[in-house]
């Protein structure tokens, strides 16, 4: 039962991994990308969440916290830079 | 009766998360599709992580809360990459299927002068 | 008492966080909780410009069930609008009027407005009296605007400026 769930699960996700890698490289304006990666990092930590669950392993835990900060800095810092044309003021 | 709850919670995160990127796919323009990640995929990774605390706790090796940190930071912190990509699109002007606020865009010009 | 404890709030915040970190509760890691929430604001003093003042708790918890039950009904709502028909779609811009003052209170109702239904806030104005908010799918923008202020302006008003 939960392992038929997880192989559902994944395949989903993997779903949802096409689906925003499409709409990275089809764009078409700056934001929309930045928001495709925003969905793809969110999408690898459901990923990690479901790697956790299936290999009953904790250690997946803080690669899932690290891409959270990590995915959050660069979407914030990618839009400082559209609206600034800098990071660093 | 664990193991039902623990797949229902499974199949409903991963769910919302496709649901989230295909609304990325399908929806018309770059403000509507904004609303898809925010929302659906937070909900779905949420649900996920709950389900894998849940996973974690009932295994005897004591009680596990902290995916409820991940969660917590997603939901703090999808709000304020929504709001600041919103900010970079209206700064572009991007075409919009709502009508703009007139001056929204300007006065965005206005604050944030930029040499592109 | 207010040098040497200057967010109290803060304090025991950090210290359940910390806790979530290391995933024991251990008297020891308690220990290490607090003693961290308590230096952590002390160093960090000077980038809190104004102590939030918090009232009425109760209310404060309200409105988090609220915002959790609503994140819920909101999800679900956009989940329809995706797998229904995007043409549909009535997406507005709504300005909705400021009657917050504090950046804490506002910033918190940005994030609600995130979070729930089928909005996002886009942008406040600089003289912090407006915020544009984009709607997905809406009827009747100033039933959204006024919807949105009695559901959650009104109770982050009763918490943070009690007047």
């Amino acid at each position: 039962m939960l392992n038929l769930a997880l192989s559902l699960a994944f395949a989903l996700v993997a779903v949802a991994f096409v689906l925003s890698g499409w709409r990275l490289l089809a764009g078409p304006s700056a934001p929309d990308r930045i928001l495709a990666l925003d969905t793809l990092y969110i999408n690898a930590i459901a990923l990690l969440a479901l790697l956790g669950i299936h290999q009953s392993s904790t250690l997946y835990f803080e690669a899932a916290l690290l891409i959270a900060l990590m995915g959050f800095v660069g979407t914030v810092a990618l839009c400082k830079f559209l609206l600034r044309g800098d990071i660093i003021e | 009766m664990l193991e039902i709850l623990l797949s229902l919670l499974i199949l409903a995160g991963a769910g919302f998360t496709c649901i989230g990127a295909l609304g990325l796919v399908r929806l018309p323009d770059f403000y509507t599709r904004l609303h898809a990640p925010t929302k659906a995929t937070t909900l779905g990774v949420g649900s996920l992580l709950v389900a894998s605390a849940l996973h974690f706790s009932t295994r005897g090796a004591g009680v596990s809360l902290h995916e409820i940190l991940v969660t917590l930071f997603l939901f703090v912190t999808a709000p304020v990459s929504a709001h600041l990509l919103a900010r970079a699109a209206l700064h572009l002007q991007l075409r919009s299927l709502a009508a703009l606020p007139p001056e929204a865009g300007q006065a965005e010009r206005d604050e944030n002068p930029v040499d592109h | 008492m207010r040098r040497l404890l200057p967010h109290p709030f803060l304090t025991p915040a950090l210290a359940v966080i910390w806790l979530l970190l290391v995933n024991r509760a251990t008297p020891g890691q308690v220990l290490l909780g607090l003693a961290l929430g308590w230096a952590i604001p002390l160093f960090t003093l000077r980038f809190w410009p104004e102590t939030a003042r918090m009232g009425r708790p109760l209310t404060l918890l309200r409105f988090v069930a609220t915002v959790l039950y609503d994140i819920i009904v909101a999800n679900l709502m956009v989940a329809r609008l995706i797998l229904g028909r995007p043409e549909r779609l009535r997406p507005v811009f709504v300005v909705v009027p400021l009657a917050l003052t504090s950046d804490l209170a506002i910033s918190l109702l940005a994030n609600a407005i995130c979070l729930t239904p089928g909005t996002v806030s886009a942008r406040l104005a600089p003289d912090r009296r407006h915020l544009l908010v984009h709607a997905l799918d809406a009827a009747d923008p100033e039933q959204l605007a006024a919807a949105l202020k009695r559901r959650y302006e009104a109770p982050l008003r009763e918490v943070f400026e009690p007047c």
